[in-house]
């Protein structure tokens, strides 16, 4: 098979080009650990409280140390359960400080969901018996929505909330 | 008696080697807007 | 050396015929569903009658993903096949019992999703539960299909046999590839449809392993846009040369790149999997590499086409740098349409690096970018090169003439595709990525300012979607006319053909053996050992969800 001169160019600088990019994630994948959500643990969707994480008292926002919080999340058609606030309404948005370390935990009870942060890297598929989990550092003031971005039923476009970062 | 064969030889490398300088160059652009735009949504990875 | 090519008989023209004409009426009622959407999503629409947002959306993923796709290429490829090996009456009796087998199926799961009963989407996720009708007409689809595999096998099989050393047709030898390709890769699909879905949805099986199904689906989600490419590919490399009065560039290189895509483009399916937990991250790695194997082939076709323009640009005697390009024949509809199409394939074949790199991937997941990205690829560079070939292929199995008019018409079609492409495509890439979410319904979120946003952008799709809708129209209207109302007459079937003195073909391309046990090998050692961790570390299965899509 004959290959033209100016083939074997483009053909190494194309094969090239996608060398270097492999090579760009692969070393932020496996070097500084930002592989997309992987997290291997799973649970039982009809009993998801067996786990302390999803127990109805730690759903939400909560602060483990200065600048460090949880958000642990249960998401069923069509609502993320955040907890609940002190007047026991249901918690619909967060607070959380800039510069925060938030490690968020989410597992589904019926469907498959989604949980993205509009416009951050955190963005999950939720998968009945797995938890999903990715951790963040948002440093951005200002409000982001938190919503479904996979198909979980008729009222799937209803289900979201929002996460303030606070100066 | 040596000029027969060179011409064969040349019209061969001809047939093998066309003119293709305007494909180079379109291949390369798009080469360059793939690498463009992987980068700026790398770029975005990283800020966000 | 040269092919000589057959005639098509009338009844194998029919046959052609009827598929393509299930093609066109899909893309009229998949396309009014778009268009419909993109209303509903700018806000200035509610959909009557109770009907679902989500149930349309279903009709148009499964009509134009599944029906449209799957109904054209199958029938182009039966006159390829025709025209270049010939068609016995046994393997186009064989043909036909597939197009029903296909029919019925469609009709039982288009039925479905009319009545409200399986607005579960073209990609039905478990645990949501559609009717089991739904699943039973898709495995039908699937089925029939198959048969349309076994006779191209056979028609190949049969003319190798009569010409013994001969190199088989380019196009024989790709369309047979392109149905190896989707033989492995539907077995993915038809495994978790018979085996999981049928059983769950019919209650015989209490509950379903959601990752195990998602992964067989995704197993034959990505080949699937392949095997809507490669058709597309064959009208570039093996019949656009002849329409602008060019040779093939390369025999060898074109049965190497097809070769290549039956290899690479299978064990690949973690890639639209990488944000899902339970898949260890090593293993979606090694897929993405594998992934990256699967753009070589494009880049050998990007450089094949345009040596094909230049040379024969060059040929004619247009010189200069570009001179090739200005004078290719833009106002030939046969030419303009696909080319169009592989232009819209520079930035479509880009945003698919990005979605395929990895941890980039969070950037874009189910955002409406990657809405925008198979927009570009499938309802763009491949529908517009299916509308390139329909010029002349139903001409060819009408019996009548593409006219000047119509030609202009398709010119004007092209046009008005890609402005409107440009709109809506353009708008969902660009909301996408600031996290506007895809298949979603209008919803303001609770007011933020970024899905305020985003409305600015699905205005921008509705636009985009309404033109492009014109273009449907347009194109139901150029169908009607080439099968029903243009002059008799004779319309060339282009078939390119190989210079001269080109380098002969090296045998081993032609090694189908080697290439299938290459891709099992492949396949196997890409899926093996997550799949057996999937299955080992999996929690309980899932009970079927009929209340969340409105079916209980």
């Amino acid at each position: 098979m004959h290959l033209h001169k100016y083939e074997k160019i483009w053909l190494l600088f194309g094969i090239g080009s996608l060398i270097v990019f492999l090579v760009v994630i692969g070393v932020g994948a496996f070097y500084k650990g930002t592989h997309p959500q992987s997290h291997m643990m799973t649970i039982d969707p009809e009993n998801i409280e067996a786990n302390e994480a999803f127990q109805p008292d730690n759903l939400g926002l909560t602060k483990v140390d200065d600048k460090q919080y949880i958000v642990n999340v249960a998401a069923s058609a069509f609502n993320y359960d955040l907890g609940k606030n002190d007047d026991g309404s249901l918690v619909k948005k967060l607070s959380i400080p800039k510069g925060s370390t938030v490690l968020f935990q989410v597992t589904s009870k019926d469907v498959v969901h989604g949980f993205s942060l509009a416009g951050t890297n955190v963005n999950m598929m939720v998968e009945p018996g797995y938890i999903s989990s990715y951790e963040t550092i948002l440093e951005e003031p200002g409000e982001y929505t938190l919503l479904c971005n996979e198909y979980c039923g008729t009222g799937h476009h209803l289900m979201g909330a929002i996460v303030e970062v606070t100066e | 008696m040596a000029g027969l064969p060179k011409k064969t030889d040349e019209s061969s490398t001809q047939k093998k080697n066309p003119e293709l300088k305007g494909t180079f160059i379109s291949v390369m652009l798009l080469g360059v807007f793939i690498i463009v735009s992987w980068a700026g949504v790398y770029a975005l990875f990283m800020s966000r | 050396m040269l092919s000589e090519t057959l005639q098509l008989t009338k009844a194998n023209k029919k046959l052609s015929l009827a598929f393509i004409a299930v093609a066109f009426i899909s893309l009229l009622i998949g396309g009014l569903m778009g268009l419909l959407q993109t209303l509903v999503r700018s806000g200035t629409l509610t959909l009557p009658w109770g009907i679902d947002y989500y149930q349309i959306l279903t009709v148009h993923g499964v009509i134009l993903g599944l029906v449209l796709t799957t109904y054209f290429i199958i029938g182009f490829q039966y006159a390829l096949m025709g025209k270049t090996v010939g068609m016995t009456v046994k393997e186009r009796k064989i043909a036909w019992l597939g197009f029903w087998v296909m029919l019925v199926g469609t009709i039982m799961t288009a039925t479905t999703i009319l009545l409200g009963k399986a607005n579960v989407l073209y990609t039905f996720y478990a645990p949501l539960k559609a009717h089991p009708v739904f699943y039973i007409g898709l495995a039908l689809v699937i089925i029939g299909s198959w048969f349309a595999c076994f006779v191209n096998f056979h028609q190949l099989y049969r003319w190798k046999k009569a010409h013994k050393g001969v190199k088989s047709p380019l196009l024989a030898f790709m369309v047979v590839a392109n149905m190896i390709l989707w033989l492995i890769a539907t077995l993915g699909v038809a495994a978790t449809v018979l085996v999981q879905f049928i059983p769950w949805s019919l209650g015989y099986a209490e509950t379903i392993n959601v990752l195990v199904s998602r992964t067989l689906f995704w197993y034959f989600g990505h080949p699937l846009v392949y095997f809507w490419l490669l058709p597309a590919y064959m009208a570039w490399y093996a019949i656009i040369p002849k329409i602008i009065g060019g040779k093939i560039f390369s025999d060898s290189l074109a049965r190497l790149a097809f070769v290549l895509f039956i290899m690479f483009s299978i064990p690949v399916g973690f890639h639209h999997q990488l944000t899902e937990p339970g898949i260890d991250p090593t293993w979606k790695f090694i897929q993405v590499v594998l992934t990256f194997m699967v753009i070589i082939p494009s880049l050998l076709t990007a450089f094949s086409l345009f040596a094909t323009f230049e040379i024969t640009g060059r040929k004619k005697g247009f010189g200069g740098l570009f001179g090739w390009f200005k004078h290719l024949p833009w106002k030939d509809v046969r030419f303009f349409a696909p080319m169009i199409g592989m232009l819209a394939f520079i930035p479509a074949g880009t945003g698919g690096i990005i979605n395929a790199s990895h941890q980039l991937n969070a950037v874009v997941h189910n955002t409406i970018w990657v809405t925008g990205h198979f927009h570009l690829t499938v309802a763009t560079t491949v529908i517009l090169t299916f509308f390139g070939i329909s010029y002349w292929l139903i001409p060819v199995l009408t019996g009548r003439k593409l006219t000047a008019k119509i030609n202009r018409l398709g010119i004007i079609q092209t046009i008005i595709w890609t402005v409107g492409m440009f709109f809506m495509s353009g708008s969902m890439h660009i909301a996408g990525l600031l996290g506007a979410p895809r298949r979603s319904a209008y919803s303001t979120y609770s007011g933020t300012e970024q899905a305020s946003d985003w409305i600015g952008y699905q205005i921008g799709q509705a636009i985009g979607g309404t033109i492009l809708f014109i273009g449907i129209l347009l194109m139901v209207y150029i169908f009607l006319n080439l099968t029903f109302f243009a002059p008799k007459g004779t319309e060339e079937f282009p078939i390119a053909e190989e210079e001269k003195d080109a380098e002969p073909t090296p045998k081993f391309l032609e090694n189908w053996k080697l290439w299938i046990g290459l891709t099992v090998v492949l396949i196997l050692f890409a899926y093996t050992i997550p799949f057996m961790d999937i299955i080992q570390h999996s929690p309980p299965g899932s009970p079927p969800f009929d209340w969340p899509i409105g079916n209980s």
